[in-house]
């Protein structure tokens, strides 16, 4: 907590990452069709709504439907930590034979993908999902890959990273 | 938290937060799966000493919500009828490896006396004229989601009609408002009012008291109807259902006073043309059914708080 955070990627940054990410998802899915976002509560949302509007520049006037998922109750560390309430999820349609691109701020051990995967199932089939990060800081746990990353950052375990539309920082 | 007893044991903090945390589980109760790995391999015995629908299969419910294991302890079917004593039951029972018991008992304080035979966590679903603890949350979140009132009811005006003396409910009921910040009135005949406030205010009870209906009825946010319960009959409490109707029940005429925002509730189960006499369904600000509704999501609020949280909710507020 003495040092002092390490600024890696800036405002500016952030957004051109968020442009790139918004490109490659049109191109690996051939357009918006089916396409649904879904931030993870907390940390993944505002990317999601970020994302949603770039695409809809990208894509003339489509509009991207943009969910949130708490994943609280699907972790396997119930127990082992608190739940902060107030992070409701809200995914206002059925994912039924949709393409759902999952967002998160950072990736780090997998699990909160793994139960991210666990908990979508509850609100349908999706034909397929994908997953879109601003930072990949590897120490995966689990067999999970990124298909959209904004930047990969070697870390070391103890250190903390933060992904904000302000910015990525390290301490 | 390690039990739920009493209202009275939790903080405003505590209220909201289990509130808060209710939001959680009403959004998973709406989904096309309802269900949740949350309490996997929890075991939550429901311990009924007295009748109960609604309460039981809610808890029920709840625990099958997040994924625990139930049983279902009948007590016309065990060994209580073989003369067992309530400890030996508890402690034959806790033996088997249990997480929580969810506990109905005539007798107030049986659940607080049941903490100290087992390491299981206790959770009140009711004992004698004292405690219903998650009847006062549900009653909490039905008011907070109908009238939009997350932070609090400061300012609202609820009275509580009916049996008060007799009622867990009301007890429960007032201290969860009180504490949520609403003005609490309770409305009664002096024989079913509770002794310490027949002459006058007690500071246990944090309300006014009043014996007119009719010229509160403009003024409500909230007119909640409590049971008559038919058996206080015997006790000649009341002269008749007839006249209690007349004084205190629900009318079409009074239905029309009411303000158009305001709620009515009732805890179930309903005397229809004693306390109700209109028809539930034709009201505009009924909610009975969606304390039903909530009753479950509560439930599993609490549940996972006793079970499934990490932390003490206050510290996570």
């Amino acid at each position: 907590m003495s040092t002092e955070a390490r600024v890696v990627l800036n405002a500016d940054d952030v957004r051109r990452a968020l442009t790139r990410i918004a490109h490659e998802i049109v191109e690996r899915n051939h357009g918006l069709h089916g396409l649904v976002l879904v931030g993870l509560q907390r940390g993944g949302v505002w990317m999601a709504q970020a994302l949603a509007e770039i695409l809809g520049g990208i894509d003339g006037g489509s509009t991207v439907p943009v969910g949130s998922l708490d994943v609280s109750f699907h972790r396997d560390d119930v127990g082992l930590r608190p739940i902060v309430p107030g992070h409701v999820t809200d995914i206002p349609m059925s994912l039924d034979g949709t393409t759902v691109v999952l967002t998160d701020d950072v990736l780090f051990t997998g699990r909160t993908v793994r139960a991210a995967l666990e908990a979508l199932n509850e609100y349908g089939r999706p034909r397929a999902v994908q997953l879109a990060v601003m930072v990949d800081r590897g120490h995966r746990e689990l067999p999970i890959r990124p298909d959209f990353v904004g930047k990969n950052l070697p870390t070391s375990r103890d250190e903390q990273v933060a992904a904000t539309p302000e910015g990525v920082t390290i301490r | 938290m390690k039990h739920l007893l009493s209202i009275e044991d939790l903080t405003a903090d505590q209220i909201h937060g289990l509130l808060e945390l209710t939001d959680h589980m009403a959004e998973i109760s709406s989904r096309p799966i309802p269900k949740v790995p949350a309490l996997r391999g929890k075991n939550v015995v429901s311990l009924f000493f007295e009748d109960s629908t609604r309460t039981r299969t809610s808890f029920d419910t709840a625990a099958k919500r997040l994924s625990a294991d139930t049983m279902n302890f009948s007590v016309s079917s065990s060994s209580v009828n073989k003369g067992e004593s309530l400890r030996d039951t508890i402690e034959t029972i806790s033996a088997m490896g249990v997480d929580a018991f969810v506990v109905r008992h005539k007798s107030s304080g049986a659940p607080l006396q049941i903490t100290q035979w087992t390491n299981a966590s206790i959770v009140n679903a009711g004992d004698g004229w004292h405690q219903h603890p998650t009847q006062a949350l549900l009653d909490c979140y039905t008011i907070r989601t109908a009238l939009n009132r997350r932070d609090g009811f400061d300012g609202l005006r609820i009275a509580i009609v009916g049996d008060i003396k007799h009622s867990r409910v009301a007890r429960s009921d007032v201290q969860a408002f009180a504490a949520l910040g609403a003005d609490v009135t309770l409305v009664a005949p002096p024989t079913l009012l509770p002794p310490a406030l027949v002459n006058g205010n007690s500071p246990d009870w944090p309300v006014t008291v009043s014996h007119d209906l009719d010229s509160l009825l403009p003024d409500l946010d909230v007119l909640y109807l409590l049971r008559v319960q038919r058996e206080r009959m015997d006790e000649a409490l009341l002269p008749s259902l007839h006249e209690y109707s007349a004084l205190y029940g629900l009318t079409a005429e009074r239905a029309a006073r009411l303000a158009p925002h305001a709620l009515v509730m009732h805890p179930g189960p309903m005397n229809r043309g004693v306390e109700m006499v209109v028809d539930p369904g034709e009201l505009p600000g009924s909610v009975i059914l969606n304390q039903v509704t909530n009753g479950v999501a509560v439930r599993m609020a609490v549940l996972f708080s006793l079970l499934g949280s990490g932390n003490d909710l206050k510290e996570t507020a």
